[in-house]
């Protein structure tokens, strides 16, 4: 299975693990009397293993979406909290609106609104932009994920002492370069935990994509479940998939902080 | 003490009917100060009687809202070249030291030179280190400055300003946050410092037996005023004023 990747060493990964492979094989076993059709998603069985094919099929477009999405979030979170902390009202009222805005807006009509009403604003403009579902959702996704990265990118640099970027300042480095050098590598090791948070909150939230057409994972999970008819069968596992994407996704967080903790602990 | 010190030349640092508010408080009330070049200054007072913010005005950590600071022939204004051009000329020693925790001790002392004087690594890494046997402690260099102890962290930040090659260092209580038995070493740099460098230097500090040792002229401040100023040795045998006469009777007590 592909979740014997992730095994690690970690007990309680393998505890995690058991409880699920225990939950399908009851699921499974089930099978024998009652109503279930296992076999549409057993790799043993010969069509199961194509359907499975199909289904993990979406893998990569989930992955892509979600890495591109996540970094122009923190790209778009950072750029608006910079303003936030700014000593002048009006840059930090351009934060503030942003942010109240951005945060508001439920990521399915967002969704709608670009895939569908941005391609109008474009045409109007006399501009020649399509915007194709994968586009639309990396569009959507980044935009609304940026405003909960822009939050915490402020609260983290604001925990960084005023002292550091004084000096930053008198050691001659200017604003930008204070905050390259000086501040934000100090912030970005504490808003890591948080951080990825909103990585696997846009891996889950990808799943949207699917209702403008995008091939992600539950895009696929639904064309399947219009064929085969087996909704429990497919459905368990495409929420396996996206278990398995979000365990490698803590699984890397945990050694990446762990690695930087290692630099902490030195100071 | 220097007495090469002709003071005929035009001061490197004049504050001139400086005023300074923080919302409504007045924390600075008319402040004059002249310092000329090789000049040490010491500045004492109560607390909160606005010390740090007269040394933080002079490097554009806190602006002013009247009155005029002008330092080696430049006006501080907002504009940022101004400002730069007389932040290349300062150093300044932080009672929190505030050193880079992310850095080596070493990248500490080059990040500046590198990037805002655009110096080569090496050529960075060589002037930190003539400044870390300066400040005797070249053997920490690949060390994260967690792992020092406070007088040695100090001594790193004298060592980071000094590498930007400044003409002039501030410090704010560089000794205030240090247990006593690393206050000495800290001193020792500071003392070197302007007896064999002649930098000219103004030092917020209440170590009496440093300013009587190094200190030219001495400023006293109370409630954002400048109480009492004057050379050295007339301040802390007369002084005038009795605000000044109590708070060093105070302070020599201990
Ligand atoms: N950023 C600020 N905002 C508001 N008030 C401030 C600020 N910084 C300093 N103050 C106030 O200004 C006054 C003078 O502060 P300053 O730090 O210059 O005093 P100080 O003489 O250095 O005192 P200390 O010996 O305690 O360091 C104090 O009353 C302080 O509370
Ligand atoms: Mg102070």
């Amino acid at each position: 299975m592909i979740t014997s990747a992730i095994i690690g060493s970690r007990r309680h990964r393998l505890v995690g693990l058991l409880v699920i492979m225990a939950v399908m094989a009851t699921l499974s076993g089930c099978g024998a009397g009652g109503n279930w059709g296992w076999y549409v998603v057993d790799p043993t069985n010969p069509s199961g293993w194509v359907n499975l094919k199909f289904l993990a099929g979406g893998f990569a477009s989930t992955i892509l979406l979600s890495i591109i999405a996540a970094i122009s979030s923190i790209t778009i979170g950072l750029l608006i909290a910079l303003p936030g902390l700014s000593e002048r009202r009006g840059l930090r009222l351009i934060n503030r609106v942003y942010v109240e805005v951005v945060r508001a807006i439920p990521l399915l009509p967002m969704l709608f609104w670009v895939f569908y009403g941005l391609p109008q604003i474009f045409k109007a403009l006399g501009l020649d932009i399509t915007i194709n579902p994968f586009w639309g959702a990396v569009i959507t996704l980044a935009l609304s994920d940026s405003a909960f990265t822009a939050e915490i990118f402020r609260a983290g640099i604001q925990s960084i002492g005023r002292g550091q970027s004084e000096a930053a300042q008198t050691v001659g480095l200017n604003y930008l370069q204070t905050m390259r050098y000086v501040i934000l590598p100090q912030a970005i090791r504490r808003i890591l935990p948080p951080l990825a948070n909103q990585f696997i909150y846009i891996v889950k939230m990808s799943a949207f994509a699917s209702v403008i057409g995008m091939q992600e994972l539950t895009r696929r999970a639904n064309e399947l479940v219009v064929t085969e008819y087996r909704p429990l069968e497919i459905y368990t596992v495409l929420i396996l998939e996206y278990l398995v994407l979000v365990l490698i996704i803590s699984q890397g967080v945990r050694w990446l902080e762990r690695k930087m903790g290692a630099d902490e602990r030195q100071r | 003490m220097s007495d090469s010190n002709p003071h005929t030349e035009q001061p490197l640092i004049t504050m001139s009917g400086v005023n300074k508010y923080f919302g409504d408080f007045h924390v600075l009330k008319n402040i004059d100060l002249t310092v000329h070049t090789g000049e040490r200054m010491v500045i004492c007072g109560p607390s909160g009687s606005g010390k740090s913010t007269v040394v933080r005005c002079i490097c554009r950590l806190e602006t002013h809202e009247s009155g005029s600071i002008h330092v080696d022939g430049i006006e501080l204004t907002d504009d940022p070249d101004s400002i730069s051009a007389i932040r290349a000329e300062v150093g300044m020693v932080f009672q929190q030291f505030n050193l880079f925790p992310h850095l080596s001790v070493l990248d500490n002392l080059t990040l500046g030179p590198i990037k805002a004087r655009g110096m080569s690594r090496s050529d960075a890494e060589s002037l930190a280190m003539t400044y870390l046997e300066r400040v005797r402690i070249p053997e920490q260099a690949n060390k994260r400055p967690g792992q020092l102890s406070g007088g040695q962290q100090q001594r790193v930040a004298i060592a980071r300003s000094l590498c930007m090659e400044p003409r002039m260092m501030f410090f704010d209580e560089p000794t205030s946050a240090l247990d006593p038995e690393m206050i000495a070493e800290v001193l020792d740099v500071m003392v070197e410092l302007a007896e064999e460098d002649g930098m000219t230097m103004i030092v917020v500090t209440h170590e009496m037996g440093f300013a009587r040792k190094v200190a030219d002229t001495m400023v006293f401040m109370d409630h954002g005023e400048i109480v009492e100023t004057g050379p050295t040795a007339g301040f802390f045998d007369n002084p005038r004023s009795a605000r000044c006469r109590e708070f060093l009777d105070q302070i020599l007590k201990h």
